[in-house]
């Protein structure tokens, strides 16, 4: 099927018959976006509170949730590394928090094969609020003076900004599986 | 939106077993984690390394963004000083009056400061900085307040230097890469500043709170003398920072001291400066901060 495909613009339908999609980029884009997500820190944005949304996790949530199947249970641990790396939480926070979300979303999956919009947004705001509190926990444990009230501005605007995340990922998974390769 | 059919698994022993040990990596995945965070908690410099090999690996993309941020502020800035020209010159002309005024004043206390000092065998404590540089990131979703500094061990940077800006300290070295370098934020939960008044000397200790502010805690407890207002600098003690750095502004007071903004924006200030560790540039005899850290001092 052809038409227009976001990011890249019009797609004449001729070029598009007799090529698949690229199985590299197909595999490999889900990973990247979540990967970039988790650069973040390196933005020459200097915060002095925790505003930022952690794009990483959102990212590895609107997959999830957009195309079920494409990050494997497994793939929390290997991108969870890669956001400890730059996100300054103790090392392997996320690869915890990561890979218990997978686990958790899949198990959701089988409890209701069958979900809504709404449902979709309530399981990822519980995951979001629960990993940046776990998370809080996690980083701040020597210190007490760390209040809920720090972080409630950033799992708010992390919450809302999830559907919008979630289109994003609706816009690359087209790129993902736009015909590239010619077969011959 | 249901499930694709793949993965319900009925009754083929291949699909039950490719579920399974999908779980069973997943489950992996959570206890490796939790294993890497009690290593990570336990010592929180265990994979300094694989952090500085990281962040250097990203760093030519975080400077040429930092730069793009500056010159994005100046020429905003360069528009709304048109518009402002005309009364900003008279009101410069003004300042500038004065401002000669008192710098003439400010030549002869120096003097004499530096007489009375010579007068009584004390070095001038401002050493030379190690290097100057951009902040070019933060941990801005986390609750660590973290920055990464385009500068590292390549320059001589070792950890436990302080970092500080025109208009006060921001933090100190805490990890460094080769070319970058992690500074954890006087703002961070983790960070403990000894300072005094400035007018008087009252001794307190700045915690931070990862929201921007500092907690202010009295190291005489008593009756709060403190009020809304009084600035607050480093009082030395500890032997990292040198004494008299500007650190914050109470905002407004609690039982035990008070809550404070910091002075030193970090996102407003495009270089700062790593200055050696204080006692290490005085050359004194090791007391508190760690002999780790001044061995690799350079001078």
């Amino acid at each position: 099927m052809a038409g227009r495909l976001p990011l890249l613009g019009f797609v004449d339908p001729r070029r598009s018959l007799n090529r698949v999609p690229s199985p590299v980029l197909a595999l490999a884009l889900p990973f990247f976006s979540v990967m970039l997500g988790s650069l973040t820190p390196a933005m020459p944005l200097i915060a002095s509170a925790p505003i930022l949304p952690p794009f990483g996790l959102l990212l590895l949530l609107a997959w999830r949730q957009v195309r079920p199947g494409v990050l494997p249970i497994w793939s929390g641990l290997p991108l969870g590394m890669f956001d400890d790396l730059f996100s300054g939480q103790p090392f392997g926070s996320a690869m915890m928090l990561w890979s218990l979300t997978m686990v958790a979303l899949e198990l959701i999956d089988m409890q209701f094969p069958w979900r809504t919009y709404l449902l979709d947004w309530s399981v990822s705001a519980a995951v979001i609020a629960t990993s940046l509190v776990l998370g809080m926990l996690f980083a701040g444990s020597a210190t007490a003076s760390i209040l809920l009230v720090t972080i409630a501005p950033q799992v708010v605007l992390a919450i809302l900004l999830f559907p919008l995340i979630g289109r994003l990922v609706a816009r690359l998974d087209h790129v993902r599986l736009t015909p590239v390769v010619e077969l011959r | 939106m249901a499930p694709p059919s793949n993965r319900r698994s009925g009754n083929s022993r291949r699909a039950q077993y490719s579920s399974f040990f999908s779980f069973l990596a997943g489950f992996i995945g959570v206890g490796v984690g939790a294993g890497f965070l009690i290593i990570a908690i336990a010592d929180p410099s265990a994979f300094a390394w694989l952090r500085g090999t990281a962040s250097d690996a990203v760093s030519p993309v975080s400077s040429v963004a930092a730069k793009g941020r500056d010159s994005g502020s100046n020429l905003i800035e360069e528009i709304g000083g048109y518009f402002r020209a005309g009364s900003q010159n008279a009101l410069l002309r003004r300042e500038l009056a004065l401002a000669k005024a008192k710098l003439v004043e400010s030549k002869a206390i120096a003097e004499e400061n530096a007489r009375l000092k010579a007068l009584l065998k004390i070095a001038d404590g401002k050493p030379a900085p190690v290097a100057t540089a951009r902040l070019i990131g933060s941990t801005s979703s986390s609750t660590r307040r973290m920055a990464t500094l385009h500068t590292g061990m390549s320059d001589g940077i070792a950890a436990g230097m302080p970092v500080i800006s025109a208009r006060g300290l921001v933090g100190r070295v805490i990890e460094t890469g080769s070319m970058t370098s992690r500074v954890l934020l006087i703002t961070d939960g983790e960070s403990m500043v000894p300072v005094r008044r400035a007018r008087d000397g009252v001794a307190a200790l700045a915690q931070g709170q990862a929201d921007g502010t500092l907690r202010l805690r009295l190291i005489d407890l008593g009756i709060n003398p403190l009020k809304p207002g009084d600035t607050f600098v480093t009082s030395g003690s500890g032997g990292l920072f040198r004494p008299g750095i500007p650190v914050a502004v109470v905002s407004s007071t609690t039982r035990d001291g008070a809550l404070a903004r910091v002075l030193s924006d970090p996102s407003a200030s495009e270089f700062v400066a790593v200055e050696p560790v204080w006692s290490s540039a005085l050359a004194r005899p090791t007391t508190a901060a760690g002999p780790a850290i001044r061995t690799k001092a350079p001078q």
